[in-house]
């Protein structure tokens, strides 16, 4: 049964008229065309779906399109704001906190989110956050020192 | 040179470019200088077997273009999949042409535009692909010179090259461009030549550390990988699964699946499959299938695994021997003898295998997460009975291979379906079809028995491997009498494993260096001498000797015997033309059994390093991703069922497991360069399972080495 669903989707204003049922991750996807938001494993586990709704970090397969009426969803493709990438998105560039790429978008919206919460998270505390984002390319190391070096950037108010 | 290079990519993979015919390659490229090699030319530098050179198409392959604007496209069978070829080749193309980094492209793994290439593994792209590809580049350089030589009216020797700008010494106001030459023209040169041995000394980019081109569209979600790919009337497919490898369907009912809206039931055969516009529909048709199964399992289970294989009747092959193991045996000592186990692992890349097909007249075209474009390409002619150049496989970016992405089966199975329906079908494999459908690295058993003289020189190893590969197995150190014995898989015999097994990283190197450098460790303890030095006594291999020497420089490494209780290990291997020799500190709790890896070093001889800053980036994923296997990984299962198909349930390594780490690469850039993708995680079983052992006395023979497994060990203290 389609339902007309009213979010902000990356700033905008958005609708959809769309079987409410549908999983959040496939309708970004195929709908919108956020194709960052990536399938990973489909059960929560792996986090390369992660985007944030209401500044929270979730994971978009365990949602449905109607659980984010009236709410705040931002994916990656709208971290960087007029071209500029969001320090997150930097910092990730500069410490080449990626190899294969696939679980980095769901590792900036998660760290996105740990920052927004705690702006200066100590290493432990950057570690639990991100303990279920998955990556297996294993870069864990530089992405850790992203997330450093973006809270110090960050802490300015940016 | 970060966006260009990938938007470039980008605009030869949209939609409008699709199914292109050779005979459009020059139109829709245009002008310029075009290198050629014949195929058959470059499969000599990748081991070709014959049956794969029967579809190879019988015209020359692009290796590289330089545009009318002075870009250089450098075509290549290659994919990126996290190496970051997209970067280092770049790097030899620049140097080789003299042109600045910026303008060159790269174009990858599109089977219509690019060479012939067997598959993106074993660490071989660098070391290689990149020497024929410079090949290329000079050939080109010189065509450029030729002309530039007429139209300035001096000789070749007179010219100097420099950032794409070609001067003559003499007269330096008198230059022209790259681009300059090439415009309005069309010129393509044919090479049978072998590279010569390079001056790998002279280079500007070579050499100097550069983060991956690739990461600003990876960052902001640009990045497209097959799964992004959408085309018009495009369905999602799901497939029927059997629900073990030993089942065979009995019945089938999908009238249930057929009410789910805008649902249609394949089927082909034993391919039965659901196809939807919508992807949450398809999952729930594919649900609904009803179906009945006789099973016919082999009967083993992970536990039973290593005895089914010792007891096989296999056959028996020495790969090497040297000197007599008998008279070694009598000069010795003390004499050892172990048995190591080494489970199935997966190999878990975060995007599971993906392919998109689309048939367009008889055409078919196939997009696919794959290490091997031209594989898939084969493997659809082979099975579909297109002619080869009916079909074209592109690969977009690739979330990981690991080697499980050198079979393509998901292309195959998305090509059928684009042909059974007219529609273009995307397949994504779930996450369990991925731990079910996955090529395992393969279970195995090493059992060794080695001796030492009174002075700690050992006196003879002999080295027996069931039923994993032989990658890793060469003993390594200088033993007067040694002997390598294979027992593998008797042809026609039963099967051994109960399901797929292929590659991964580092192909059963990670098995055999696991063994060789705890049975070394075993020797060292008993002749009471310090690990590093009982291994720096008995070696001979200069650079493996460095990389010891590198490596605990860089651990800050002091002599002591084990067990000493500080939790520090040592083990060293070869792999892909590289050394590497590895230290660690664990941290061991004796009443839970958990291990804590506190720091790793690693010490990296490579050849030339083309560019450091990706290959420590190789370093430190291949230290962190072998904690996996030497930890937790396992592929549980009871006859062909794999029991564990979530990341719940197959623990791979995160965030709460990083150690420190720290990466040595030594400097040898007058060596050709060598493979950097695999050896760095070769010896994380054996540091490890050494450095438990220096911390608590417990000796592990079994990977991975669990919390039980460790209390166990414990036990026997």
């Amino acid at each position: 049964m389609e339902e007309t669903i009213k979010f902000q989707l990356n700033g905008k204003k958005t609708e959809a008229t769309i079987d409410p049922t549908q999983t959040l991750l496939w309708v970004l996807r195929n709908h919108f065309g956020l194709t960052g938001t990536k399938f990973g494993c489909g059960m929560g586990f792996c986090g390369a779906c992660t985007v944030l709704i209401d500044n929270e970090p979730v994971r978009s397969c365990q949602l449905s399109v109607g659980d984010v009426a009236g709410k705040n969803v931002v994916t990656i493709e709208g971290l960087a704001t007029n071209g500029k990438l969001h320090p997150v998105q930097k910092a990730f560039v500069g410490h080449d906190a990626l190899q294969c790429g696939f679980c980095t978008p769901g590792m900036i919206m998660n760290a996105t989110g740990l920052l927004l919460k705690n702006p200066l998270p100590t290493t432990q505390e950057i570690n639990d956050g991100m303990e279920n984002n998955l990556c297996r390319c294993a870069a864990h190391l530089r992405i850790v020192e992203a997330v450093q070096t973006a809270s110090k950037e960050m802490k300015g108010g940016k | 040179m970060k966006k260009e290079t990938t938007n470039n990519l980008a605009e030869l993979r949209t939609d409008k470019n699709h199914g292109m015919e050779r005979r459009d390659f020059f139109k829709i490229l245009g002008g310029g200088i075009f290198i050629f090699f014949r195929p058959w030319n470059a499969l000599d530098l990748t081991g070709q077997q014959a049956r794969q050179s029967k579809s190879l198409p019988k015209d020359y392959n692009a290796f590289l273009r330089i545009a009318e604007d002075g870009t250089v496209t450098c075509f290549t069978g290659k994919i990126e999949m996290g190496q970051g070829i997209i970067t280092s080749l770049p790097q030899m193309m620049a140097d080789e042409l003299n042109v600045p980094l910026e303008k060159v492209k790269m174009v990858m793994g599109d089977t219509d535009l690019c060479p012939y290439d067997q598959g993106t593994w074993g660490s071989l792209s660098t070391r290689v692909f990149g020497p024929y590809m410079r090949v290329a580049a000079a050939e080109a350089r010189g065509v450029l010179l030729g002309i530039a030589s007429a139209q300035l009216g001096v000789p070749v020797a007179q010219l100097d090259v420099k950032d794409g700008m070609i001067t003559d010494t003499k007269n330096p106001k008198s230059s022209v461009s790259y681009a300059q030459l090439t415009k309005g023209k069309r010129i393509e040169k044919f090479l049978d030549v072998k590279p010569p041995v390079e001056d790998y000394t002279k280079f500007n980019y070579v050499g100097k550390s550069y983060n991956h081109s690739d990461a600003i569209i990876k960052v902001t979600g640009e990045a497209k990988y097959t799964g992004d790919i959408k085309l018009p009337g495009m369905v999602f497919a799901r497939i029927l699964r059997r629900p073990s490898h030993g089942a065979k369907l009995k019945s089938v009912d999908y009238s249930a699946a057929e009410k789910i809206a805008g649902t249609k039931v394949v089927r082909d055969g034993d391919l039965i499959a659901v196809i939807n516009e919508n992807h949450d529909r398809a999952d729930e048709a594919i649900a609904k299938i009803k179906a009945e199964y006789s099973f016919d399992e082999i009967p083993v289970n992970d536990k039973t695994i290593f005895e089914w294989m010792l007891k096989a009747d296999s056959s028996v092959n020495v790969v090497r021997s040297n000197g007599d193991i008998e008279s070694g045996r009598q000069v010795s000592d003390k004499v050892f003898d172990s048995e190591f186990h080494d489970p199935y692992l997966a190999h878990t890349a975060i995007e599971t295998h993906t392919a998109l097909a689309r048939l367009e007249g008889d055409k078919m075209t196939v997009w696919a997460s794959t290490q091997s474009p031209f594989g898939l390409r084969d493997g659809i002619v082979r099975e579909l009975g297109f002619p080869v150049e009916k079909v074209r496989v592109i690969v977009p970016f690739v979330g990981g291979g690991f080697g499980g992405k050198g079979e393509a089966q998901q292309g195959i199975e998305a090509a059928k379906l684009a042909k059974l329906t007219g529609k273009p079908v995307m397949l994504v494999w779930t996450r369990n079809e991925e731990f079910f459908l996955d090529t395992f690295h393969p279970a195995g058993v090493v059992k060794i028995k080695s001796g030492i003289d009174k002075s700690g020189l050992i006196k003879f190893w002999d080295y027996n491997l069931y039923y994993s590969g032989t990658r890793g197995s060469d003993t390594l150190y200088d033993v007067p009498n040694s002997k390598t014995t294979h027992y593998s898989q008797k042809s026609g015999g039963a099967p051994i494993h109960p399901f797929g097994t292929g590659a991964w990283r580092a192909p059963n190197n990670n098995t055999n260096t696991f063994a060789r450098e705890v049975q070394i460790d075993i020797m060292a303890t008993a002749a009471g001498i310090d690990p590093l030095e009982f291994r720096l006594k008995n070696l001979k291999d200069e650079k493996l000797i460095a990389c010891l020497k590198a490596v605990a420089d860089k651990f800050g490494y002091k002599p002591g015997k084990s067990p000493g209780g500080r939790g520090i290990g040592i083990a060293l291997g070869t792999d892909a033309g590289s050394w590497v020799a590895h230290m660690a500190e664990v941290k061991v709790d004796k009443n839970t059994g958990k291990v804590q890896v506190i720091r790793i070093a690693c010490a990296q001889d490579m050849g030339l390093c083309v560019n450091p800053e990706g290959a420590i980036i190789q370093m430190e994923g291949c230290i962190m991703m072998g904690l996996g296997y030497t930890l937790t990984e396992e592929v549980l299962f009871e006859g062909g069922n794999i029991q564990n198909r979530g990341f719940d349930s197959y623990t791979i390594p995160r965030f709460s497991w990083l150690p420190k780490i720290d990466t040595v690469i030594l400097e040898r850039k007058d060596k050709p360069p060598q493979g950097g993708g695999e050896p760095a995680i070769i010896a994380i079983g054996a540091v490890i399972a050494n450095a438990i052992f220096d911390a608590t006395g417990a000796r592990l023979f079994r990977l991975p080495m669990t919390p039980a497994r460790v209390l166990e060990a414990l036990k026997k203290v």
